[in-house]
Order: C-alpha cells, then structure tokens, then sequence
C-alpha cells in the first residue's frame, strides 16, 4: 500500500521572532514493514542553517535555525511510502508468558540489549503500583504477553473517552488513568507505564494512521492528525504494534514516523525562540492512499 | 591541654588528632604546640578573626529554601584537617585511579557500549537512570575525556582506612570554597604556614587553566577547519573559556563568581551564548565571540533547551548538536551525571580490573544495589545496619537509617523496596572518624570533636588527572550527626597536606612574558555584565539621594518649627513621595486633594521610610543595591564587595522602637557607606568599557534627580529656604565658602545647573553623559545616541541666568522637563542597542 502523506505546520507569532532553532522528527523510517519512497521538508521563510542525522534511536532529526525576523513559520513535510501488512494475531501464537519475558528481559538482558532502553520509567511516563495493578486487570497469571497486550489494548479503548479538552501536554499519568479521558499520546503513555510497571519493554511510536471518511464523502484535505500507538517487544517476534486509540493491533494503515521512550524523544517539530511573544499553531496533516499494491 | 583531649577520645571511631592510646598523633603536634602556647583570649580572638573575614569576604552558600534571601554565611572551623604526606600520596593516587576508571565508563556508555553488551554493567543502571540522555550517545571527546572535574567524598573507617562515600561527576562544587577557606585560614595561622610546608592550592587551579587552554586550542583549529569564515586563533591569543553558571540563586553561586574571578574566565548565563553555525558564541557590547570551552555548573538536562530538557531556561538551545561538531569543550561533557549513582559502586572493582587492569585502590563503603535479587534480600535481612538511598538523582528520597524504624515502618520500606529493587542502594552504616573542632561558647574556646568527611578534587589534564593536595573536609554539626552536608548545616575546614619539601610561593597570576602579552582592555564585555554595570551605577547614585533626601527631611523636621519650614516643606514630602519613600496618592482624585502630613503623622512613616523591611524604604532599597552587587561579584574588588556587605548587614536588624535619632544615626552610617561606595567606583576600578557602562548609570541616575528636584524646588514659594537643596546635592560647604549669606535663588541654581567644576551640577552630567555616548557613537556607530542629549545642552547654554534663574520661571521649568523626558528615552536605547539579549524564551509546544 502506498500512502502520501503532508503534514504542515504553522505557527504565527504576535511580535517578531529573532533566532528560532527548531528540531523535527518527521521523516519516516524504514522499518521492515515500511519503506520512504521520497521525502521533502520545506520550510518558510528560508533556513538560515539546516542539517540532517540520524538519533540514538535511528530516528531521523531536522535541525533547523532561522535568522531572519519573522512573523510567521510555516514547516512542510510531504513524502510518499509503502506500508506491507503485519502478522495478524492468530499468526503470533507462539508468544510466551509475560512473566517469562520479564524474567528474560532481567536476567539475559544481553541477548536482548536493542529492548532494554525501554524498560525502565521515563519523566514523563512514571511507573507505579497504580499502573502496574491497572495492567494486571488483563495481564493475568501466565497469559501469553501478545494475548495479554491486546486485551489491554481493548481495555483502554473500552475504558477511556477520547476527549481533546481533558488533557494537556503535562497532564501526568496518575490523573489520566484516574480521569479515564486523554487523547492518543495519552493512551500511548498510558499503556506504556501499564506495561513497564510489570518490567516490560516497550516504545512509544509517533506517526499517521488512514483515516476512513463517512460512506460517500470525499476525504477531506487537513482533516487528519499525527497519530501515536505503542510497540511490546516480544523475544519471539520482536516488536509487536498495538493503537490503543483505535483498539487495533497495527497492521498496513499506519505509518511509522518515529519510535522512542515517550513523546518527548519523538515531537514532530520542538524548538526555542527568541522573542515572538504569544503565539498561535496550526496544524494540517493529509494522509492519502495512492494505490494498492498485491503482496 | 593534654586533659582536655582526653575528653575527646572514642574508643570506637577512629579519631583524627589521637591515637589509640589518646596521644596526639606526630602530624598534629606542630598545631597543638602552637595552640597551648595561646592564652585562650588570642585563640579567641582567632576565632573571631575568621568568622568575621567569612563575612566579610560574603562567602556564603545558598539553601534553595531559604526565604530569608540568597545568603547564608558560610561555616568555616579553625581547625583544619591535617593529613601527612604518605597518607596524602595514597589518597591522590587512588582518586585519580578512580577519576580514570570513572572516565573510562562514561565514554563507554556514550561510546560503543562494550559494557552492556558483555553484562558487565546492568542495563537498569544506565537506563534506568534519567541521568542517561541518549541525544548524547556518540559526542566525539577531545583526547578520550569526558570526565574533566571530579570529586570524591571520602570518610575514614574506623580501621584507619579512607573509604569512597560517593562520587561526583556533573559540575562538582566546592574547590572554590577550599581555595577561599585556605586564604582565610592561612592568615590565621601565618606562622604555622611558613613552618610545616602545607601543600599549595594553586599549582591544581593553573594546570586546569592550562588543560581548558589546550583543549580551547584544539576546539579552535576544529572551528577554523571546519566552519567557513572562522580564522584560527593567532599567536599567543588565548581561547576563549567561559563558566556557565545557572545565576545568582543557585546555592554556589558565589564559589562560581569566586572561582571565574580567580580563573580569569568569564562567568556567564545561557542567555550570554548562542549558538550558530554549530558554534557557541558569547554575546558582548562589541559582537559575537566564538567561545571554546565551557566549564559548566548547570545540569546535563538543563543545558540545552532543544535537545533535553525543553523546560529548561537556564541552557544554551544548540549547545548538544555544537558539542557534536566539536566546536565546543563542555567540561564535563553532557550525560556525566550519569556517573553519580550509588548503584554504579558496588560494580567498580570488576570495571576496574577489566577496564584498567588493576585492583581498585581505594574500596567504596559496602553498597548494595537492590535491583540485584539476591543483594534486595540481603539487605532486606539486615535492615538494622544499613542505611537506604536512592540509586539515582531522580529518586526523591533521603537517607534513611534501618535502625530508626519501627517495625510497621521497616515493613513499608520492604514494601517499598520490593516494588521497586532498582531504585535502592543500601550502604553500611560506618562509624566515620572524628576530628577536633574549635568552636567559641560565651566567649570561651572550647574543643570538641565531630564526624568529618573528606572531598576531593581531580582534574584532566592531555596526560591524567592532577589531583587538588587538600580539598574541602566537612563536619557534621546538624542534628543528625550521621550525614555530613553544607545543605543540612555543616560546618567546613581547610584541609593541609603536609609535605616534605618547603612550599615556594606561588600565585596563579602569571608573569608576562613580553609586552605582547600585555592587555589594556579586559577582552569580552558580555551584553549582560554591562547591563548589570550599568543598573549598579543606577542604583548606587539613587541609594545615595535617597538617603540624603531622607536626612534633609528628618532634619528640617528635628530643627525648625512648621512655620520655619512652611515654605520647603510640601516640596521636601513631595520628593520623599518621588522616591517612594512616603505613601503616595492613589489616582487624579486623591493627588488633588491631598494634603500634606501633620508633624505627628509624618514621623512614624518616616522611620518607617528607613527601616521597614515591608515597604519602601533606605532598608529594601540597600537590599536592591546588594543584589546589583551580588551580580557583579567578579567585577569588583574584595574591599569593594566587603563594603557593600557591611552595608547591607546594617538594615539587616530589626528596628521595632527606634526613634527619629535612630533613623537619623543610621542613615548618616549608610550615607558613609554609600560615599566609600562611590570612591571604589570612581578611583579603584579601570576606566574599561564595563567601568562606562557604571558610569552611564551614575550619570543619568543624577541627572533624573536634578531634573526633578529643580523642577519642584521651582514651585516653591519665593521666600522658601534653599539650605536643604543644596544638603540633598552635597553642596553646602560649596555654597558657604563661596556666598557668606543665606542661600538665594540666583546663586543656587548656577552652582546646581551650571557649575561644571561641580560633579553634583547638572552641566556636570550633561558633558560627562555627551562625551560617554559620542564615543561610543564614534565606536560602535550607535544611532546618534548622543544627539538629543547634546540638543539638551546647548539650549541650557541659551538660558540666560538673570532671567530664568529664579523661582517659578516657565523656560527653566520646560527645560527641566524635558531633560528629564531624553534620559527616559536614553536608558531604553542604551538598553536596545547595548543589552538587548534580554528578550525571554519562549518554548514552543507542538
């Protein structure tokens, strides 16, 4: 399946922006289910300096540092990939307990080093004995982990209203899980601190899923947002994709961006300026499919 | 004394001054000759002697909490710690062996990673610590360090051995503080000092100037190699090294001002430095400089607003992508926090037999990390004995004593401990040695003995660590005596290194070679510092007419009835008002009805005006004064700050009943003050370009005065008494000497506007500010900065005396007016075109 996606942003400030240095995680990367086929970033007015590496986790970084007194940023992403689809749930019955892979990520940590930076508590996503007892609802005594992932992934879809207002960026996890609404990083968040408070490994990924227009209305350009879903790493099938947004397992409508310990290591487009005063955001993302391809 | 130091003798600790048959050991005996020999009055008066030069000197050291303001004098006993030579060499050696290992570690964990990937280091300890910022993995590190400062806390077991306690590795603080403790104690002991060769400080500082001298060296040829438009530095021209600080609330803040003097570097904020073309610049009056090494004092996270912690306002966005580069020394590199973790002890032996081929030279107190399953059981069967920490900075928790705790408390801290194993180490308890402290008790000497710890300083050089011969030892004097922090209330000494060869006298300050190597003007004025200059030239010269505005009043109220003074007197509250000295009418309504204060009403709000510590007053104003100084620590001399100290513990006291003399006394001591203050600026600092950014200060700071108080005194009726304008301007002797008569409005205006020999005159300031901006115009091209000033001037020369000096004239009136509305507007252009950094960050959320 091949999707084209653009993703603009646009920031508008009240006064003038003197030196503005932002770093964009919005390139995708190639994963084995997914491949960039062409990729541009434009941004307005013109960088003064712009450059490009890959991070800590293979992510791809933009920096870029604007110069020249602005009123407004507008920063383009456009790129086209093609997605395959994943395994299927009844094609990963081999997965073992989930206690045997936190037993495993404990005590042969060696054999699996690419897991590890994602067991432990980040910042912004703490572990507790609230999130841990939360997990156990479906992470129940010798349950595959695979089995057990999507019942929490039900879980939370069931549980929890996706409700703009109810959170913020620093709304904490304990006020999440208690308030039972959030938006998709929320969720993501959330099943992740479930998940590392049982010594789990597992990332959070940033991204675009395809979204479905009512029967018979054309798709709307803009109307699409970025996405963010949650990575279990399993030592038999390594990572495994859950949405607990749309209480899915991952399969060819999603389109991988970015993967780190929480939001932080992934924000599409963070920065510092100088001077702008108050400033004003839009966001506009259009994830189109272009074709079918047969696999 | 011998009966004494019995006294002090524990049988089950290991005591620093005696040994196990209560006899003071050799490498104490010199000291304690020299303190038997004293009468108890001069060993008092020893004491006194170094509390006072501690406050004088204003070494303090800030608690966060601490709502009192930002000082708290530092705490420095008599009694140094005294360690001999042989014990000295093991010491250093097993610190540098530790400084080594532990660089090794941190360049692995940023580097290749060999240590995970062969279990030798748990993954929990790296990234299970929020220490560990993976933007930093694969920074390239000049000469394989990363780890340039480091500093061990080392404690004495009761067998005589020296133990690691705890490491530190981002920014360790405190040789700032040893070194000032070595000047004080040293003068108080000149004597001993020449006799018992006691290792120097000062050789450790310059081989740390010389190591971020060659690595500036290094990171410059990288610039000019590597970044189009950046020539490499010329011969014999220094690189540029900066300490970063996080400010002036930060709790060593003054050991950083001290150090940066001490250094030779400038001290600066992140909003001094910028970061373009991948390279970090320092923003001063004259341009960017490209800056190469930084020797920071903020945390990894904070450093970088754009790559780490995006709530931080205190770093340098871009700072991690120009480390990267190269184009940057960071000392110590980002990410070393990562180092400071208890758990990390208890795996050492091994990395240091791995990594270095040897056996670990000095042993750490018995750790045990609980995220090893069998050291969590351990620990939790012997609770009693050990005292529970937490592995990493982020864990907030503080020490707690297994042997404290009830029953149902040690069953929640299992709890907690199982819940979460790798957030715990657990460390034995050790009895730590005990040395002698001298402390003053109702103006007696007396001895006594407290638990003391050593830390130690190293720092890189191309060819290993140099380790600082003494370092910073601490007592416990809180509460619990069992944990030793300056946070908790210690008490500080210097610590002597005694050495087998004589000392030679050696000073930081280098000699000149040649006379290339003379500077005539300090090379990097940063936009803050001249700002900072320019509001203490402000707020010195405001202070200053405050206070004999204050006098002025108090005086006439003292001195002359009402009927004496109805003339002047509205004017002289009005002024007071001016200052905000007096309460002042709210809005249009109240201004049009009020009415002067009654005698009985005026005088409690004018003691009040001196001394509240709530309102308006001399006594906030002075604390105002205090901080500009406080910014300013590295710019000014010791006998300039000791000023400005002794004068800001004036108004620290509560005043509850002092009277109109109490006010009056006080004002003419701080009055004092303010004139010495005035006397270090204007005749003991170089005339550089800092120096005329004060003065800009002074200059229009007075000229808004004068403006105002001619343009009220105008409005005073015809017969008013003019002696008080000419107290408030200083110019009574002036007057006197020059007019045997009672002041007329003619004379005083001349000598108060056009008197150019008179430095308190307004032609004074004019000329003064004309030639001041001119020649920054000429410089700097400034925008005709000067042009409006000079306007100013040439019309007060177009007055003609006989016809406008004099009571209620309209075109001196409009004059005045209208000076004062260019100095308004001259303050906000300086501030634009000279420190105009100041905008605030503003961080994005997507």
């Amino acid at each position: 399946m091949r999707y084209q996606v653009e993703h603009q942003t646009l920031y508008s400030y009240d006064i003038p922006v003197i030196q503005s240095q932002q770093l964009l995680h919005m390139m995708p990367r190639q994963t084995d289910f997914q491949q960039c086929v062409s990729y541009t970033l434009v941004c307005e007015p013109v960088p003064a300096e712009q450059s490009r590496r890959l991070d800590f986790f293979g992510n791809h970084n933009d920096y870029v540092t604007l110069l020249v007194p602005h009123e407004s940023l507008e920063v383009t992403s456009r790129f086209q990939v093609d997605v395959q689809p994943r395994p299927i749930l009844a094609e990963l019955l081999q997965s073992p307990a989930w206690e045997s892979v936190h037993d495993t990520l404990q005590l042969q940590a060696t054999q699996h080093l690419s897991a590890t930076p994602f067991v432990y508590a980040t910042a912004k996503v703490q572990v507790s004995e609230a999130l841990a007892s939360f997990a156990r609802q479906c992470f129940t005594p010798q349950r595959s982990l695979l089995d057990a992932a999507m019942a929490l992934t039900q879980h939370i879809y069931s549980e929890f209203e996706f409700d703009p207002q109810a959170t913020d960026i620093s709304t904490p996890l304990d006020e999440v899980l208690k308030g039972r609404r959030g938006v998709c990083q929320d969720f993501a968040h959330l099943m992740i601190g479930a998940l590392r408070s049982l010594g789990l490994a597992c990332r959070y990924v940033s991204g675009y899923i395809l979204t479905h227009p009512p029967a018979g209305q054309p798709r709307m350009v803009g109307a699409d947002a970025s996405h963010a879903w949650v990575s279990v790493y399993c030592p038999v099938y390594g990572w495994v994709d859950f949405d607990p947004t749309n209480n899915c397992l991952v399969q060819q409508e999603h389109i991988t961006v970015a993967w780190g310990r929480d939001f932080s290591d992934v924000s599409p487009m963070r920065g510092v300026v100088l001077g702008g005063g108050q400033q004003h955001l839009t966001v506009n993302v259009t994830v189109t499919p272009l074709e079918y391809t047969t696999v | 004394m011998q009966s004494v130091l019995n006294q002090l003798y524990f049988s089950d600790r290991y005591n620093e001054l005696l040994d196990s048959n209560g006899q003071a050991r050799p490498h104490w005996q010199a000291l304690l000759a020299q303190l038997e020999s004293e009468e108890p009055t001069a060993m008092r008066k020893r004491i006194e002697a170094v509390q006072r030069q501690v406050r004088d000197n204003g070494v303090t050291y800030n608690v966060y909490a601490d709502t009192h303001g930002v000082q708290r004098p530092w705490d420095l006993d008599v009694l140094p710690l005294i360690i001999p030579q042989d014990e000295w060499q093991h010491i250093a050696a097993s610190v540098a062996q530790r400084a080594t290992l532990l660089n090794q570690v941190l360049l692995d964990v940023y580097g290749e990673q060999r240590l995970l990937a062969s279990g030798q280091l748990p993954p929990a300890l790296i990234y299970g610590h929020n220490g560990f910022l993976p933007s930093c993995v694969g920074i390239p590190h000049y000469d394989n360090v990363a780890l340039h400062h480091y500093a061990v806390d080392l404690a004495r077991a009761p067998n005589g051995q020296w133990w690691v306690v705890s490491d530190r590795t981002q920014g360790p603080t405190g040789a700032g503080y040893a070194l000032e403790n070595r000047t004080i104690i040293s003068s108080a002991f000149p004597e001993l000092f020449r006799d018992l060769n006691i290792e120097r400080l000062s050789g450790f500082f310059a081989s740390m100037r010389d190591s971020l001298a060659h690595w500036g060296h290094r990171v410059a040829d990288n610039q000019a190699q590597t970044v189009p438009g950046i020539t490499a530095l010329g011969q014999g021209e220094p690189p540029l090294v900066v300490i970063l600080t996080p400010g002036p609330y930060n709790e060593t803040y003054h050991e950083q001002s001290f150090l940066a003097g001490y250094l030779g570097y400038p001290l600066v904020q992140g909003s001094d430095l910028t970061v373009r073309n991948g390279i970090v610049w320092l923003k001063t009056i004259a341009g960017l400089r490209p800056v190469h090494a930084i020797l920071r004092r903020i945390d990894d996270d904070y450093c970088d607003p754009l790559e780490l912690n995006a709530d931080s306002l205190l770093g340098v966005a871009g700072l991690t992508q120009a480390a990267r580069l190269g184009n940057v020394l960071i000392a110590n590199a980002l990410g070393a926090n990562l180092l400071q973790s208890g758990a990390l002890l208890g795996f050492l032996p091994n990395l240091c037999q791995s990594l270095l081929g040897e056996a670990l030279r000095m042993p750490s107190v018995g750790t045990w990390w609980c995220g090893e399953p069998a050291a969590l059981e351990y620990v939790i069967q012997h609770l009693d004995d050990l005292v529970i920490k937490p592995a990493y900075p982020q864990v907030r928790s503080s020490p707690i004593f297994g042997e404290d705790l009830n029953p149902s408390q040690k069953e929640s801290l299992i709890e907690r401990l199982r819940a979460q194993p790798d957030h715990y180490i657990a460390q034995e308890q050790v009895d730590i040695s005990h040395a002698p402290v001298l402390t003053s008790h109702q103006h007696q000497p007396q001895i006594g003995s407290l638990a003391v710890s050593l830390r130690v300083y190293a720092f890189a050089t191309p060819n290993g660590y140099a380790i600082l011969p003494g370092g910073l030892s601490r007592v416990a004097s809180g509460k619990d005596a069992r944990v030793v922090t300056m946070q908790r209330g210690g008490t500080s000494k210097d610590t002597w290194v005694l050495s087998h060869d004589s000392q030679p006298p050696f000073s930081l300050l280098r000699k000149t070679n040649s006379s290339q190597d003379l500077v005539r003007e300090n090379a990097y004025l940063s936009s803050r510092m001249a700002e900072n200059l320019f509001w203490y030239g402000r707020y010195s010269v405001r202070n200053l007419q405050k206070a004999m505005m204050l006098r002025a009043t108090i005086r006439a109220l003292l001195e002359y009835t009402p009927e004496m003074r109805d003339g002047e007197w509205v004017t002289m509250q009005g002024l007071c008002q001016w200052f905000d000295l007096l309460p002042c009418a709210e809005d249009e309504e109240d201004l049009a009805n009020w009415q002067p204060w009654a005698d009985d009403d005026i005088e409690p709000l004018l003691i009040q005006s001196v001394f509240s510590q709530q309102s308006n007053s001399l006594a906030t104003s002075v604390q105002q004064l205090f901080q500009q100084a406080f910014n300013l620590r590295e710019r000014i001399s010791n006998d300039h700050w000791r000023t400005v100290n002794v004068l800001s513990r004036l108004f620290i006291t509560r005043h509850q009943h002092a009277t109109l003399q109490d006010a009056l006394s006080y004002i003419e001591q701080a009055i004092n003050h303010f004139v010495t203050l005035t006397g270090f600026a204007m005749d003991w600092m170089t005339r550089d370009l800092g120096w005329r950014f004060m003065s800009l200060g002074r200059r229009i700071e007075r000229l808004q005065f004068m403006c105002v108080l001619l343009s009220r005194a105008l409005g005073m009726p015809q017969h008013s008494n003019l002696e008080w304008l000419l107290q408030v301007t200083n110019n009574l002797v002036t007057y006197r000497a020059r007019y045997a008569a009672q002041p007329e409005w003619l004379p005083v205006l001349d000598l108060l506007l056009m008197d150019d020999n008179n430095p308190n005159s307004v032609v004074f300031q004019i000329k003064g500010l004309v030639k001041y901006l001119e020649e920054m115009d000429a410089q700097d091209n400034a925008g005709g900065i000067a042009t409006e000033l000079n306007d100013c001037w040439q019309a007060l020369l177009q007055l003609d005396p006989d016809q406008c000096f004099t009571v209620g004239n309209a075109a001196l009136a409009e004059w005045l007016n209208r000076t004062y509305a260019v100095t308004l507007t001259l303050s906000d252009r300086l501030s634009l075109r000279f420190f105009s950094y100041a905008s605030p960050l503003v961080i994005p959320r997507y």
